[in-house]
């Protein structure tokens, strides 16, 4: 045996890769019908998408747009020789109601307030999402978008929002002097306590003193004229954009060394995740009035917007938590060994890495949040939802289903679809190499 | 591991021992819950004087060096770093450890932040240096570990040489007068240990106060000024290097030594 002496005399050309594993053929096989089992479920799983197909696409290819009422509708199909329950779509209701499905009951001569509400949103997002793609400038107005986007929405006059606004300016202002003189922890309490006084007792007056100097208002619009996707959307975006910092405050909470501190963070939230959201919205509704002084008239969207927040940010809370588990102590000591103090490691070092651990959990629970926005039609908030049960109960419209929900299901799609992909996209952005 | 780990000659001439004190540690004792970790400790160190602390596993050394810098609390005893005390007051807590540098056995770099950013953060936030002044340090001190090039790469991307480097220059940005190494080089290969010990090496010939837990005896013997031996959370023995490692005096000191040296 010699089989050593094998040796090459002339070195190959390179080769084509076989057909098989390349191009569509390939792919297919690699992908879809890799062995016997695959095959059995790409058949099956093929069978079941042409099945739903087949039965949907007749289905929405329906001429109804125009159609005013259900019965012209069924009028429109039986001239076309469609018959049967499910002989075509009564696409008529969302031509007809989709305004409304957005708007509730908002005046029309004002959708134009809630419109501009809803950009300015995304411009007052951009710099906090796309930090390095936008300018810096850009920051003013996610700074001032907090209270341009109530007035916008309820209207009243303008002094109210500027007047708030004063309040964080008393605040900044007795921090500073507070601080120059005591340290800076008594400064944070007596900027609390003083841009807490400023908007309970100062505030109203200060304002309608203002208004009837120069009397600068956009017509009032109450709360139960709000409805449709954009009560969603406020209730939606108002409850994510405050639960987020909530939740990292109870999650430090309830890592704190501080006993009575934990022990509140800890009770609220298991507490709060122990109760249906639904039990808050009735609390929110009902009960609250019993608490507050006779006479006061407390928002009913700010209430609701209120226990949205409180009952998410327990839910983020602990999502932030597992975050900051996740983290090595190493993590903690090295910024410790280099003299940062708490807050600054905190901030600088432990938040940004334990928010990047727990981005999947968050988004999913401001997805979360977002779709139990619909939850408010439960206490006569007419939400999408509610709206549907009242459009259905309308004569022209009474028995129509899945157009109307089918309609309703892809608005809240949109959004949500579009935060998965935000939160996609800002996990690729963070990626920085393995650990 | 008793053979020398660098090859280069070694100038002794800066490594001077000043007479004025560093650290002073008076009958320091400390407990994990009931567990007696730290006994009676007694340590003075001068400025300038080099110390790797060796020992047995779980013998104390890292809780020692880490309550130098009070990443732990002793209970017992005092530690004065540089003239202040060590106690809960939080003020002085923060100023010894931008005083102090400390190194750990894992890194532990900021994995979320560039090179350059790991070195800047402190300076920046802590000594409020101005940003440009900052960089320009923290490129200096890349430069002394000899990775300036990697400046604008994350710790993720970089050998565990090249980030205990990193995590060598991110202590020397605050300018501290102490530094403290825990088993620096003992979660490295071979070859990544010879470039960390030449940057320790340096660091050594600039003067500067180290104390050093490692089982590198090469480094010991070249560089340290004093060698300190703990067992069951008690300074054993110290002494000189040649001293310590030709004529040890106590048996648990013999024996640690016969292991770890292989014969
Ligand atoms: N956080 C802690 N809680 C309780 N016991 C601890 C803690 N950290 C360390 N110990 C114990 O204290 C003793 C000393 O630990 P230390 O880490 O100082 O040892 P070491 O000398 O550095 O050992 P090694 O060479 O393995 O690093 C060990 O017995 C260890 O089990
Ligand atoms: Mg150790």
């Amino acid at each position: 045996m010699n089989e050593v002496s094998f040796v090459r005399t002339e070195m190959l050309e390179q080769e084509a890769p076989p057909a098989s594993t390349v191009g569509v053929i390939g792919w297919l096989r690699a992908n879809l019908f890799s062995n016997a089992l695959n095959s059995v479920l790409t058949i099956i799983a093929l069978f079941s998408v042409f099945s739903l197909l087949y039965g949907f696409l007749p289905w929405a290819y329906s001429p109804t747009w125009a159609a005013a009422s259900l019965s012209e509708c069924r009028d429109i199909l039986h001239s076309l020789g469609r018959e049967g329950h499910f002989s075509g779509a009564c696409w008529g209701v969302v031509r007809d109601r989709w305004v409304q499905l957005l708007f509730g009951f908002y005046p029309s001569e004002h959708y134009w307030r809630p419109v501009l509400a809803f950009f300015l949103t995304f411009a007052a997002l951009a710099p906090v999402l796309f930090a390095e793609k936008t300018p810096a400038k850009m920051i003013w107005v996610s700074v001032l978008y907090p209270f341009v986007m109530p007035w916008l929405l309820w209207g009243g006059t303008v002094w109210t929002p500027v007047v708030a606004l004063l309040g964080f300016v008393v605040g900044i202002y007795v921090y500073r002097t507070v601080t120059a003189a005591m340290g800076s922890l008594f400064g944070l309490i007596a900027a609390v306590v003083a841009a807490a006084i400023w908007w309970l007792f100062i505030a109203s007056s200060v304002s309608s003193g203002l208004a009837g100097i120069l009397e600068l208002a956009m017509e009032p619009v109450s709360s139960r004229q709000f409805g449709g996707l954009m009560l969603s959307l406020t209730i939606g975006i108002v409850a994510i954009g405050f639960s987020l910092p909530l939740g990292i405050v109870l999650a430090l909470g309830r890592q704190s060394d501080l006993l009575i501190v934990k022990a509140l963070c800890v009770g609220f939230i298991e507490f709060i995740r122990g109760v249906p959201l639904i039990t808050l919205l009735f609390v929110a509704s009902t009960l609250l009035n019993i608490f507050m002084p006779p006479g006061t008239n407390f928002d009913i969207i700010m209430r609701v917007i209120i226990m949205a927040t409180l009952f998410s940010s327990a839910y983020m809370a602990e999502v932030i938590r597992g975050g900051l588990a996740a983290l090595p102590k190493g993590q903690y000591e090295g910024g410790d060994s280099l003299g940062l103090n708490y807050w600054q490691a905190q901030r600088l070092i432990i938040m940004p890495q334990a928010l990047k651990i727990s981005i999947p959990g968050i988004v999913s629970n401001f997805i979360g949040l977002f779709k139990d926005t619909t939850l408010v039609s439960v206490i006569g908030l007419l939400d999408p939802l509610g709206l549907s049960t009242a459009i259905r109960a309308n004569a022209e419209w009474n028995g129509v289903v899945w157009e109307l929900y089918g309609f309703i299901a892809l608005l809240f799609f949109v959004f949500c679809f579009s935060m998965a992909r935000y939160s996609m996209y800002l996990e690729r952005k963070l990626q920085t190499g393995h650990k | 591991m008793s053979e020398l780990s660098t090859s280069r000659e070694i100038d002794r001439s800066k490594m001077q021992v000043s007479d004025k004190v560093a650290i002073q540690i008076n009958a320091m004792n400390k407990w994990y819950g009931a567990f007696h970790v730290l006994r009676d400790i007694n340590l003075t160190v001068n400025e300038g004087e080099r110390i790797v602390i060796a020992g047995p596993s779980g013998s104390g050394k890292s809780t020692l060096i880490r309550c130098i810098n009070r990443l732990e609390e002793h209970q017992k005893g005092d530690i004065i770093v540089d003239g202040i005390e060590l106690t809960s007051d939080l003020k002085n807590i923060d100023k010894i450890r931008s005083e102090v540098g400390m190194c750990f056995q894992h890194f532990n770099l900021f994995p979320h932040l560039t090179i350059l950013e790991n070195c800047t953060l402190a300076p920046i936030w802590v000594r409020k240096t101005p940003r440009k002044e900052a960089i320009e340090t923290a490129m200096h001190f890349l430069e002394k570990v000899k990775i300036p090039e990697q400046a604008n790469k994350y710790p993720g991307q970089l050998s565990g040489g090249q980030q205990q480097r990193v995590a060598i220059a991110r202590s020397l940005c605050m300018k501290p007068r102490i530094m403290l190494f825990d088993e620096p080089t003992s979660a490295l290969d071979p070859e990544m240990i010879k470039e960390v010990l030449d940057t320790m090496i340096e660091l050594a010939e600039e003067g500067m106060t180290m104390l050093c837990v490692t089982h590198e005896m090469g480094f010991a013997r070249q560089v340290a000024n004093r060698v300190i031996f703990m067992d069951q959370g008690q300074i054993v023995e110290q002494n000189e290097p040649e001293e310590f490692f030709n004529n040890p005096q106590s048996e648990r000191t013999k024996l640690f030594l016969s292991q770890i040296l292989g014969h």
